[in-house]
């Protein structure tokens, strides 16, 4: 049953509202473009810690650090918007803390602001190396502009650079260096790529495509020290020593709910919110990668990507001006590696039947998951039509014999 | 810089200057001209940025790769004249270029 969590807000009333936003990424951006596209017009500030206005992130790994891209680009919406929006951005400062009672939220400048409701658009932070010599200098993370700028300084053929993590962000980094000429090892702990949200069919297909494009993968490999006097030398891992001139590491994100926990708001992997992005304050709501959130088959999820961020904030935004709508969007990824463009859509289980259309070794296939006989998730490999159709069947909870789908000659638009 | 008229569905008309080597679709986001959502920024990920060209121009657009036409091909009210606006990259040629926004993106 749907219920609203908050009481309809009159026009007048919404005219002297005052919203306030704690971070300034896509999920932001896309709340203020909400906020403005449904007339609201009280008083808007979004705070954030970086020192430029929201951008976007998935260029960083990819066209940006390869410098195909200005960084102008990056920047979602004209400095103008945010005037024409009403909308306060704060560059450079973090929420310190937050005071329910008095829907205040106090920012490391000093500055109080007052809320009647508030957003969390906290985003992620990188999950940083435990092991010993990971401050050395030449180790670096991928989450902002300055980290890409940073890495691009290393992008010199010859160079060597050790990958810590075969996630995306590790692998779209090793690919854009390995196009400038480096020698390029992956580390990974666990026994394939991107294991955590992709299936054993497509990591092994990034497995080859790495591999044919020169880059050194090895699994069951953690890094256990980073090696360096002044700076980094080397990665230790169980198994031997990687030596590097440059080392990033990918290993995930942590969610930034230190601040919701610190104001008593239930957190677990993310701030705990209903689907309407709602928190357990009523006047307090959050929305992308901070957020623990039923996504669109009913389980609980934290998700880190652009779709979860817009979308999520879309519903967030229309909740906070008391026209709360359900957040039920079938999630979608992409990654861009080389000349291979991976689509996902859907979140695949263990447990769920992959069933291969196409043919890998044609650099052109797709991998649709079943859950029960119905299409759960689909992986697509440059094969844009499968991915946009597995994408309406997963909404359609849509149920497709096997037999169908890997029949090629079945075009993708008639799986449906 | 090249000048670029985007025409939404209700006849209004917007001319924006567009830098050289950016997306028709970039012109678009970042002048505020509505009707293109381009969700993934870009790369030809999504299909939220289609719009069409108009004749005059069709002949000196670089043909449709294969990518844009198979998103394309999901899009909604599709004609001969329908592109992904970020897959068309601005260049001194396409000075004048005039596209129209569809009535919807989904």
């Amino acid at each position: 049953m749907l219920t609203a969590t908050v009481p309809t807000v009159g026009k007048q009333a919404r005219r002297h509202m005052r919203f306030v936003i704690i971070g300034a990424g896509q999920a932001a951006a896309q709340a203020v473009a909400t906020l403005a596209s449904e007339g609201f017009s009280g008083s808007l500030t979004v705070a954030g810690d970086e020192a430029y206005p929201p951008y976007q992130r998935p260029p960083l790994s990819k066209a940006y650090m390869a410098g195909d891209f200005i960084r102008e680009r990056l920047f979602l919406k004209p400095e103008s918007f945010y005037a024409e929006s009403h909308c306060e951005l704060r560059l450079g400062v973090t929420a310190a803390a937050i005071d329910r009672a008095g829907r205040t939220v106090t920012l490391s400048d000093g500055n109080v602001l007052s809320y009647d409701r508030l957003l969390f658009a906290t985003g992620a932070r990188v999950r940083k190396l435990p092991c010993p010599g990971a401050d050395l200098p030449g180790v670096y993370y991928l989450r902002g502009i300055d980290d890409s700028d940073a890495l691009h300084q290393h992008l010199v053929a010859g160079k060597r650079l050790a990958v810590v993590g075969g996630g995306y962000i590790g692998l779209e980094v090793g690919a854009v260096a390995r196009k400038y000429g480096l020698q390029v090892t992956v580390v990974e702990a666990l026994d394939r790529l991107m294991a955590r949200s992709a299936s054993p069919q497509i990591s092994e297909f990034y497995r080859k495509l790495h591999e044919s494009h020169g880059v050194d993968v090895r699994f069951g490999q953690a890094a256990e020290a980073i090696e360096g006097k002044s700076w980094v030398e080397a990665v230790a891992t169980g198994q031997g020593r990687i030596p590097a001139d440059v080392v990033v590491a990918g290993i995930g994100v942590v969610p930034n709910c230190e601040l919701a926990l610190a104001a008593g708001l239930p957190c677990d992997n993310g701030i705990i919110v209903d689907e309407f992005g709602a928190t357990a304050d009523p006047d307090i709501f959050a929305a992308g990668d901070c957020t623990n959130h039923v996504s669109f088959h009913g389980k609980r999820v934290r998700l880190e990507s652009v779709q979860n961020a817009i979308d999520q904030a879309k519903h967030a935004a229309l909740a906070m001006l008391g026209k709360p709508v359900p957040y039920r969007e079938v999630p979608w990824f992409w990654s861009d590696q080389y000349d291979i463009k991976l689509q996902i859509a859907g979140l695949v289980q263990p447990g769920d039947t992959a069933v291969v259309r196409g043919d890998a070794s044609s650099r052109k296939f797709s991998v649709f998951h079943l859950r029960d006989g119905i299409v759960a998730g689909v992986e697509a490999v440059n094969a844009a039509p499968d991915y946009i159709v597995g994408r309406k069947l997963i909404a359609a909870h849509a149920r497709v014999a096997p037999e169908r789908i890997v029949d090629t000659a079945v075009p993708a638009k008639q799986l449906g | 810089m090249p000048k670029i008229t985007y025409i939404e569905q209700n006849g209004k008309e917007r001319t924006v200057e567009v830098p050289v080597g950016w997306s028709v679709m970039e012109g678009a986001v970042k002048n505020r001209v509505p009707g293109i959502d381009a969700d993934c920024g870009g790369a030809c990920a999504c299909a939220t940025c289609h719009v069409y060209v108009d004749p005059s121009w069709l002949a000196k657009l670089p043909q449709r790769q294969e990518m844009e036409e198979q998103m394309l091909d999901f899009a909604q009210d599709v004609r001969s004249n329908s592109r992904l606006s970020c897959q068309i990259k601005v260049s001194a040629a396409l000075d004048g270029l005039i596209v129209r926004t569809p009535r919807t993106q989904h």
